[in-house]
């Protein structure tokens, strides 16, 4: 298996207050990679690491490498725009722009000049859709609000729009928190499909998920990586008392 | 124990209702105090006293060899001569030269300017004429007929004299003389006579400053809004600007008069009175409303959506662009157009920069000597005649309507570009 993500003794603190520390861990290709762990316990941080979305926050001060296909992303050649062009973000809550369902998924390969005229934009657009399985649902509403649609299929809206600009990792921020089990199992299906060809991290709060749609799993507690293996083993014999206490619902 | 502190609850927000609608009372009662005390002051300027003259002319007089109307020769011919000759047909008694003086008094000192005008603009051909035109009567005999004067004091200490009412009830009998609509007051600019005193000039005036202001205040004040929302790096130099873009906001108003007459007019020697340097100090004035304004409309997008489009690899620029800067546009012009309102009422800046003179052409220019609209009431106001105050009266009724007009469109506005997520 090769590496996508390198990360090495990454530190990140909001001015004095330390929220990762020392976190170390190899991401591999093509494979869904779950991050749980409690509230505040700093997954969601690494996550927006990886695509340097902290950058955007006040006062947020990274320590240590990572890499991505063997490049430093906070490298000084390196361009958050173009990084975030590459590691595409789902957020916790469905943030679709209040535009056409059309203008929400041209929206990132217009800016990045994906598409050289109008029908090459539309096969873009619709591929994306069809890729998140929406294309059945929307086809005859395309220029309809996105923000008109159901909870589980905005998320969905902006799975596509993440796809439309063809990253090659898919970060998702506790994407299914806010939706009911059925927009949740469709979601978790699409994730299925996807890691085929994208690099799929995502943080969940549901261990039921983390355990149902991944393949390796990291243990998150206070800032500090407890454990990282195959989501079967840390389910069914973690090697950390916290691990175990964790997963058995004794605390968290 | 728990039924005891719900009827005290009760009671309590009883009572603050009570007090809410009350002030909401006081309030709106002194609102509609003050406008129909305006409105009954002002109402009355909406008519101006007429009278009818017939009136022959020779064209020939005034027409060049080619036989076109020659201004010059147009504007030597006596036409007060003729006005006044017209008139004293209909009192052939009043011989005597104070007699006279007199009576031409009860016409408005501005009859025979008038005239040339309407027969400028009949263009008549040539060869000789007769036409009935209507003519403003003086301020006085206007005031007169509206019941503005009080003929009970002393006659020595009365604008206008027994005589006088005489002739102009001998006018209105023979129906030569009546109130019509003025038309004269909404088509042209500010006169020393209040007859031919009118407030397109002013209106002119405003609207051509609130362009400058606008045009230059607003991009300013939005960049500046997402500048301090997104870029600026928090720090003393960004706390230092913030502190001082509210503090800017509460200078008084005049500072920033003296401000445009140093600078503006001395060091960049821009024209005086012009709606270009009006607009400019004004724009400087609503600056910081429109900064505040913005920043909170900015502030107030969920940043959830600056976040997708940061996601998706959009720069800081286009996030700001493209999508907090269209959902905040409301907000931002609803605050512009407070802004613009504060700077319409402005009075101070533009007498520190010569808008308050007396202008008697509509401005056509942005370079074009004109006034304001308060300027033009604060004139009028300040005026002796009698005929001046209830027009300044009007001319308030429709700066407020002017106002209210501005808020309409704000509203508008807002209910159009507002979205719905």
């Amino acid at each position: 298996m090769t590496s996508k993500f390198r990360t090495k003794k990454v530190e990140v603190s909001y001015g004095d207050k330390k929220a990762i520390r020392d976190i170390s861990l190899d991401i591999e290709k093509n494979i869904i990679t779950a991050l749980i762990g409690p509230s505040g316990c700093g997954k969601s941080t690494f996550l927006r690491c990886l695509n340097r979305m902290n950058d955007v926050i006040e006062n947020c001060s990274i320590k240590g490498s990572i890499h991505l296909d063997e490049q430093d992303i906070y490298g000084p050649d390196i361009d958050p725009v173009e990084l975030r062009a590459r590691v595409g973000m789902v957020f916790q809550k469905a943030n679709p722009f209040p535009k056409s369902i059309f203008d929400n998924i041209a929206y990132g390969p217009r800016i990045h000049g994906l598409a050289s005229n109008d029908s090459e934009l539309k096969d873009i657009v619709h591929n994306s859709l069809e890729k998140a399985g929406l294309m059945d649902e929307v086809k005859d509403r395309l220029n309809d609000q996105a923000t008109g649609l159901s909870g589980g299929q905005q998320q969905r809206i902006c799975i596509a729009r993440a796809i439309a600009v063809s990253p090659e990792v898919i970060l998702m921020d506790e994407p299914c928190s806010a939706l009911d089990p059925i927009a949740t199992a469709k979601i978790e299906e699409l994730m299925n499909e996807l890691c085929e060809s994208y690099t799929i991290i995502i943080v969940t709060h549901s261990m039921q998920q983390a355990a149902r749609v991944s393949k390796k799993t990291a243990f998150f507690h206070l800032g500090d990586l407890i454990e990282y293996n195959d989501t079967d083993k840390i389910f069914t014999q973690p090697e950390n008392q916290k691990t175990q206490d964790y997963i058995t619902g004794r605390f968290g | 124990m728990i039924r005891k502190s719900i009827q005290s609850r009760r009671a309590r927000e009883t009572r603050l209702k009570i007090y809410g609608i009350t002030s909401i009372c006081f309030a709106l009662i002194m609102l509609a105090t003050l406008l129909i005390s305006i409105g009954l002051n002002g109402y009355s300027a909406l008519q101006q006293a007429y009278f009818k003259l017939d009136i022959s002319v020779n064209t020939e007089k005034f027409v060049d060899d080619s036989g076109a109307p020659d201004n010059n020769k147009m504007n030597l011919f006596n036409w007060d001569g003729l006005v006044q000759s017209a008139l004293r047909e209909f009192f052939p008694e009043v011989k005597d030269r104070d007699e006279k003086k007199e009576l031409f008094a009860i016409i408005s000192a501005n009859a025979g300017y008038d005239l040339k005008e309407i027969i400028k603009k009949k263009a008549l051909g040539s060869g000789s004429h007769t036409l009935s035109v209507w003519l403003h009567l003086s301020d006085d005999a206007d005031q007169y007929l509206k019941g503005r004067l009080s003929i009970d004091i002393p006659e020595e200490d009365r604008r206008i004299n027994n005589k006088q009412i005489a002739w102009v009830n001998s006018l209105v009998e023979r129906d030569i003389a009546k109130l019509k609509f003025n038309k004269t007051f909404f088509t042209s600019a500010d006169s020393r006579e209040p007859e031919s005193a009118g407030i397109l000039g002013s209106v002119i005036g405003s609207a051509l400053t609130l362009f400058v202001t606008i045009m230059f205040a607003l991009p300013l004040a939005v960049m500046a809004a997402i500048y301090l929302e997104y870029f600026a790096k928090p720090g003393k130099i960004t706390d230092f600007i913030e502190v001082n873009v509210n503090n800017l906001a509460a200078v008084p108003s005049i500072v920033f008069g003296l401000l445009g007459l140093s600078v503006f007019l001395s060091t960049f020697g821009l024209p005086r009175s012009a709606p270009l340097v009006g607009g400019l100090v004004l724009g400087l004035m609503t600056l910081p409303t429109i900064i505040i304004a913005s920043r909170a409309s900015i502030r107030s997008i969920p940043p959830s959506i600056r976040e997708a489009a940061l996601g998706l690899g959009a720069s800081k620029m286009q996030a700001a662009l493209h999508h907090v800067l269209p959902l905040a546009t409301p907000g931002i012009l609803t605050g512009t157009i407070i802004g613009m309102a504060q700077a319409l009422g402005e009075t101070a800046p533009l007498l520190m920069i010569g808008m308050v003179a007396f202008i008697i052409d509509i401005p056509t220019t942005f370079t074009s000597s004109a006034t304001a609209m308060p300027v033009q009431i604060y004139m009028w106001s300040d005026s002796a005649e009698r005929a001046f105050y209830e027009r300044s009266s009007l001319a308030i009724l429709f700066l407020v309507a002017f106002l209210i007009s501005m808020n309409l469109l704000a509203v508008v506005l807002r209910k159009k570009f507002e979205k719905k997520w």
